[in-house]
């Protein structure tokens, strides 16, 4: 083959497509907002339990395709103990990973996060992977009822 | 297939040199085209009449005295003559061109269906319908007071008439269906449809967007009363497309939207309108998309609709066995007459990530709603992965999408 696919579908990324992390209702969440991709019927609903500005439980269900469920899984293990402030930041970091032309970014620095930096070179998906970073966004600032990719 | 066309196989190889999008290279792969049912590639005779026309006789249509005006016109007319010929309809009045398939919908929903609805009354639409079938009759539903009644579907895709019988009621003022599904590739019993609803004195629109390109459509044989289809699925340029209407119909509609050419005399208190088929033309239409799409019909009309179908059926079912055997793959539109789409799903791997994995094989196919989401909410399936084929496609075209297929279940194995 003259490509590789595990650019895009990393190990990383099939694991958490196929065994996703912290999927499932969070009971007791202080806030749910639902993000939806309707170029690829992707609907996955973020719940989060804050204390104070502490992301003390983070946890999302729906479905999706395997770039933007792994995403997720990825992006909740990611921010669980975060700061809104972090989060924020993490948000700001990865959104520039995955759409700046050239990003001046240390991949290090996104641990695991990093196995997502090959879905920039898919300028379909990238709306697959930002679904559930753009859910935060929206339901730490919020101001939505729900977000929408299209 | 009828006994006085017997069926020539046509020679594969020279169409395909027709086509010069095909002969490239994708992610270091032959392109492998099965996305027909968005929109078909151009053959260079399509392509040469579009340059043609802007290289040696660009200008505006029917009101000029200049010599390239008439050139124009003439083409632009005689492409009409051969879209009347194609479908076998009864005069140039009866054909009316348009921007595409949608906009023909629009345009019955807006002038026929204004005209004709009141509250209480209901329009029949089916199961499996495009959005562009459904919108515009919800729109119309909305500003009349009508409403919309829909003919379900059963698991292999297929209408149920006697659901279809029971819901033609005195109620019923127009009946919408699709000929050939873009999402399942059922080919819906038209004739039989039309004749049901015609007992009742119901007319009927067919969507043949997806049916044009694959079949020959007779709209005398069938004696729909309007039939909606795109140039651009048909081998022809994006933009253009046609709405035939019976005449009598036609003559009684108000017009839709008003400008030039739709009008015979315009003063500040009367404004009277021209004859068909201009009447619904207004404004300057996509010339140089209208003459392309009689290059289009001529192109496939020398192959042979009969020759095509045939082809394509032997194709399909090529096709069908070959995805029968993939580990895994589900066939959603298992329809017994059925045209060549192939919508599918795959245990574990979502719709959208065999369609990136396809590309990278060089392989273009459609993954979604393919904008039928009520036929995606019938299966319960958030999208599915669609390869569709043409006349141009070949056994190694399947070959190469299965070969695909194996690898994503690899990767994602």
């Amino acid at each position: 083959m003259s490509f590789d696919m595990k650019d895009l579908y990393q190990d990383v990324i099939v694991d958490h497509n196929r065994s996703p992390r912290n999927f499932g209702k969070l009971e007791d969440a202080d806030l749910s907002l639902e993000g939806y991709n309707p170029l690829c019927g992707d609907r996955l609903t973020l719940y989060i339990k804050l204390n104070n500005d502490i992301i003390n439980d983070i946890s999302f269900d729906g479905s999706g395709c395997a770039i933007s469920v792994a995403s997720a899984s990825l992006m909740t293990e990611a921010m669980k103990g975060k700061s809104t402030k972090e989060a924020e930041s993490v948000f700001n970091d990865f959104h520039h990973l995955l759409t700046d032309e050239e990003p001046d970014l240390d991949l290090e620095k996104f641990g695991k996060l990093a196995a997502l930096a090959g879905v920039r070179d898919y300028p379909s998906r990238i709306k697959c992977a930002s679904l559930c970073w753009h859910t935060l966004n929206g339901l730490l600032d919020g101001s939505h009822n729900s977000i929408s990719t299209e | 297939m009828t006994a006085d066309t017997p069926v020539k196989p046509y020679d594969i190889g020279k169409v395909r040199e027709d086509f010069p999008v095909l002969h490239q290279e994708i992610n270091d792969h032959p392109l492998v085209y099965l996305d027909n049912g968005a929109t078909a590639q151009k053959p260079r005779q399509v392509i040469e009449v579009l340059d043609k026309y802007y290289r040696e006789y660009n200008s505006n249509i029917h009101r000029g005295v200049h010599s390239l005006s008439e050139k124009a016109t003439g083409e632009y007319e005689a492409a009409r003559n051969k879209i009347k010929n194609f479908i076998n309809a009864g005069s140039l009045q009866e054909v009316i061109l348009t921007s595409g398939t949608t906009a023909s919908i629009n345009l019955v929903a807006q002038t026929y269906g204004r005209a004709n609805l009141k509250p209480g009354d209901e329009i029949l639409i089916t199961e499996m319908e495009h959005h562009s079938n459904i919108v515009p009759w919800q729109i119309l539903c909305e500003q009349t007071g009508a409403s919309l009644k829909v003919v379900p579907i059963n698991d292999k895709g297929e209408l149920i008439m006697e659901e279809y019988q029971a819901l033609l009621s005195d109620r019923t003022r127009l009946v919408a269906v699709v000929h050939i599904s873009n999402a399942l590739g059922t080919i819906n019993p038209v004739k039989e449809i039309i004749d049901l609803a015609h007992a009742k004195e119901i007319p009927v629109l067919l969507d043949g967007a997806q049916a044009v390109p694959h079949c020959p459509v007779d709209v005398v044989a069938l004696d729909c009363d309007f039939y909606c289809f795109s140039a651009h699925k048909l081998f022809g340029p994006t933009g253009t497309g046609v709405l035939y209407g019976k005449q009598a119909l036609l003559e009684a509609m108000p017009p839709w939207q008003g400008g030039g050419d739709m009008i015979r005399t315009v003063r500040f208190n009367e404004t009277t309108y021209n004859d068909l088929p201009y009447k619904f033309e207004a404004g300057t239409p996509h010339i140089a998309g209208v003459i392309g799409t009689g290059a289009a019909i001529d192109y496939v009309t020398a192959i042979g609709m009969e020759n095509i179908a045939h082809y394509e059926a032997d194709l399909l079912a090529y096709g069908s066995e070959a995805l029968s055997h993939i580990d895994g793959l589900t066939q959603v539109g298992t329809a017994k007459n059925k045209a060549g789409i192939m919508s599918f799903v795959m245990d574990g791997i979502h719709p959208h990530d065999i369609g990136t994995i396809l590309d990278q094989h060089g392989v273009a196919i459609r993954t979604g709603h393919h904008c039928a989401m009520p036929v995606m909410e019938r299966y319960s399936i958030p999208a599915t992965a669609r390869a569709s084929l043409a006349l141009y496609n070949t056994r190694d075209d399947i070959d190469a999408l299965v070969e695909a297929l194996q690898n994503a279940r690899k990767v994602f194995a």
